[in-house]
């Protein structure tokens, strides 16, 4: 257990180093533009007194990788903002003040995020369920007709896009059936069973729409296991199709369902951005359309750090169990 | 999958001494699904580039108000049955503007193919430039270039495009500013890396060892003796580009923060389309059914390059389709 545990320490220092490159990349993109960076900041119903301090907030006149330490220390250790009448005190990890709104961009964040990750869990659960169902069959059922309907209803998932599902499915469950009300988010601490209900039609549109994805993979990585030796060993054995095709080259399309799955979690923690805006869910990714029409900087850069932050530590993640999951896998 | 698809790839398909370029397309051609979603892209493309001369036919543009054709009374609903189709509106007219709706789709085809094959050039030249410098380039530079690439691949796009679009200044014309940022955010780290991995092996081959011993120099070992190698898997990494573009494109105008109007777009006409559905269907179906349409063709016409450009992938899937042959 010795070199598992190296190996999950070499991997977590691995994703420091990635987040601070993705930091560095994201400061200079973002505040180095060529616009006035504390008129964009502020907002643009700032008086030019309040863009003087943020200017000297941001610490604007000093070279550019000073700047970007004081940003980081930001993060790292909190940070005082003068508002003018007072102080707020934003403690880290500090992603910095919206200045349009008033509010911390964690605070912001953090408020959202309950209902982003109903949305992303109870989508994934059904999106492994069909997708990795689908990809099986179309496996078990090789060379028949089952297999290449499959096939061809993955195609068509994968070539529409999530709004078009989802208002399709909208137009017809709830507005010609009216089976299910229109979405509207209800908090699973208030009311769990209404929690489920206005999320069903957005679960499922997004699932559908991964689902095909996950289902490709699946019958990929599950035909090439099965030409390979060890296969073939077994079926020399007389172990049957069934558990040839449920254990054995399922096991194949383990890594690669892992990987693929944990960055797209990982994303969608960073807001399903089609799928809330569309079904006016108020998660993350809505709050950041908002915050990008109205060009609220702090925000904006804040969301696309936390992103990168949960995508980053997914995959680590995904790695470990990886490693957990499949003892062959090589430590590095 | 049937003997007679194996039937017909296997032989003829690969005669001696047919130039490269020839089998690609002899085995492009062998493929139903593909020639037809070929001859669907074809259209697309058509319809894009004749935009003009198709509206001039009908007698309209994309643009012009005609409020005289919307009930305002009713809260802007098309006048007349089916969304207002009419022999001088062929697919009806826009809920609330009364803007031609046939002008809309042709032109919108243009935005759509436009900035998706635009953002695919961004994709190509990057991510080959890069993959290049950090195959040939010495350790430190392979380093450094693998670990951007690495954070890009692993970058969440939408977010990403989304919050470049926010900060740029409205002054950019837009078009050109969503491919560039469709084309910097995605998919040339993915063929960087690919590219990478290709020009390692290839660095290997001896034709490339006799081209350095002549004294060349590796700009022009680079352009002469690997990116011909580099052809297919490129070419086949394009093919899966340009529909993802698609998609991301009309998600953006989705959101509102894509091509602004009065540039018609797909996924623009989409945001309200919800409101309409009841009075004018085909104001929510004419989109979608073209995203899909093209999306589709152009994913089965990738499918179809990456087989007719590697055909041992192909068959490496296809071992074992026998049917059940493990049971006996």
């Amino acid at each position: 257990m010795n070199g598992f545990g190296g190996f999950a320490v070499r991997r977590a220092a691995g994703a420091v180093v990635t987040l601070l490159a993705l930091s560095v990349i994201i400061y200079v993109v973002f505040y180095v533009t060529p616009g006035d960076v504390a008129q964009i900041t502020c907002g643009p119903r700032c008086s030019p007194a309040q863009v003087q301090q943020v200017s000297a907030q941001l610490h604007l006149d000093d070279p550019l990788y000073a700047r970007y330490w004081h940003f980081l220390q930001g993060i790292v250790a909190g940070q005082d903002y003068s508002t003018g009448t007072s102080v707020q005190h934003c403690s880290a990890p500090c992603l910095g003040l919206s200045y349009q709104s008033d509010q911390q961009v964690l605070t912001l964040i953090l408020a959202k995020l309950p209902v982003t990750a109903s949305l992303a869990l109870g989508s994934m659960v059904l999106w492994l369920i069909i997708g990795v169902g689908t990809g099986v069959l179309s496996v078990w059922r090789r060379g028949r007709l089952t297999e290449r309907l499959l096939t061809t209803v993955t195609l068509a998932g994968m070539s529409t896009p999530v709004f078009v599902i989802g208002l399709v499915l909208m137009i017809v469950v709830c507005g010609q059936l009216e089976l299910l009300p229109f979405p509207q988010y209800v908090p699973f601490t208030d009311d769990p069973e209404q929690w489920a209900w206005n999320l069903l039609l957005p679960w499922l549109s997004l699932a559908l729409v991964e689902s095909a994805t996950y289902a490709r993979i699946t019958r990929a990585a599950m035909l090439e296991t099965l030409t390979e030796d060890h296969v073939r060993t077994f079926r020399a054995y007389g172990v049957g199709e069934r558990a040839v095709i449920g254990r054995h080259a399922l096991r194949g399309a383990l890594a690669p369902l892992i990987a693929v799955n944990a960055n797209n979690i990982g994303v969608l923690f960073g807001g399903a951005v089609l799928t809330e805006t569309l079904f006016g869910l108020p998660g993350v990714g809505r709050e950041m359309v908002e915050a990008v029409k109205v060009v609220d900087l702090p925000v904006v850069v804040g969301m696309v750090l936390v992103t990168g932050f949960f995508v980053v530590l997914a995959n680590a993640v995904a790695d470990v169990l990886y490693a957990l999951a499949d003892r062959r896998v090589v430590l590095t | 999958m049937s003997e007679a698809v194996l039937a017909v790839e296997t032989p003829g398909a690969d005669a001696p001494g047919v130039s490269g370029a020839r089998q690609f397309w002899r085995r492009l051609r062998t493929r139903r699904a593909a020639l037809v979603a070929a001859s669907a892209v074809a259209l697309l493309v058509l319809v894009a580039l004749t935009a003009p001369l198709l509206t001039a036919l009908e007698g309209q543009d994309p643009t012009t108000y005609h409020p005289s054709l919307v009930d305002s009374a009713r809260g802007g609903v098309p006048v007349g049955p089916l969304g207002g189709i009419s022999a001088d509106h062929w697919l009806g007219v826009e809920p609330q503007t009364g803007r031609d709706l046939f002008a809309r789709l042709v032109y919108g085809a243009r935005v759509s193919l436009g900035v998706a094959l635009a953002a695919t050039v961004v994709q190509l030249v990057l991510g080959v430039a890069v993959g290049l410098a950090a195959g040939l380039g010495n350790r430190w530079i392979d380093q450094l270039l693998t670990r951007v690439a690495d954070i890009f691949v692993a970058m969440p796009l939408m977010i990403v495009a989304l919050a470049l679009l926010a900060v740029v200044p409205t002054s950019f014309p837009r078009p050109v500013l969503v491919a560039l940022v469709v084309g910097l955010v995605s998919g040339w780290a993915t063929l960087a890396k690919l590219v990478r991995a290709q020009t390692l092996t290839l660095k290997e081959a001896d034709h490339v060892a006799a081209a350095r011993l002549s004294g060349w120099g590796t700009v022009r070992i680079a352009r002469r003796e690997l990116l011909p190698g580099l052809a297919a898997p490129v070419i086949t990494f394009a093919a899966i580009l340009v529909p993802t573009n698609i998609s991301v494109e009309a998600a953006l105008s989705f959101l509102g923060v894509g091509v602004r109007p009065p540039t018609p777009s797909w996924g623009q006409m989409l945001t309200s389309a919800n409101v309409w559905y009841q009075a004018a269907p085909q104001y929510l179906l004419l989109p979608a059914g073209a995203l899909f349409v093209t999306v589709l063709a152009l994913t089965v016409l990738g499918d179809g390059v990456r087989t007719a450009l590697d055909p041992r992938a192909a068959s490496r899937l296809r071992v074992g389709t026998g049917r059940k042959g493990g049971r006996s």
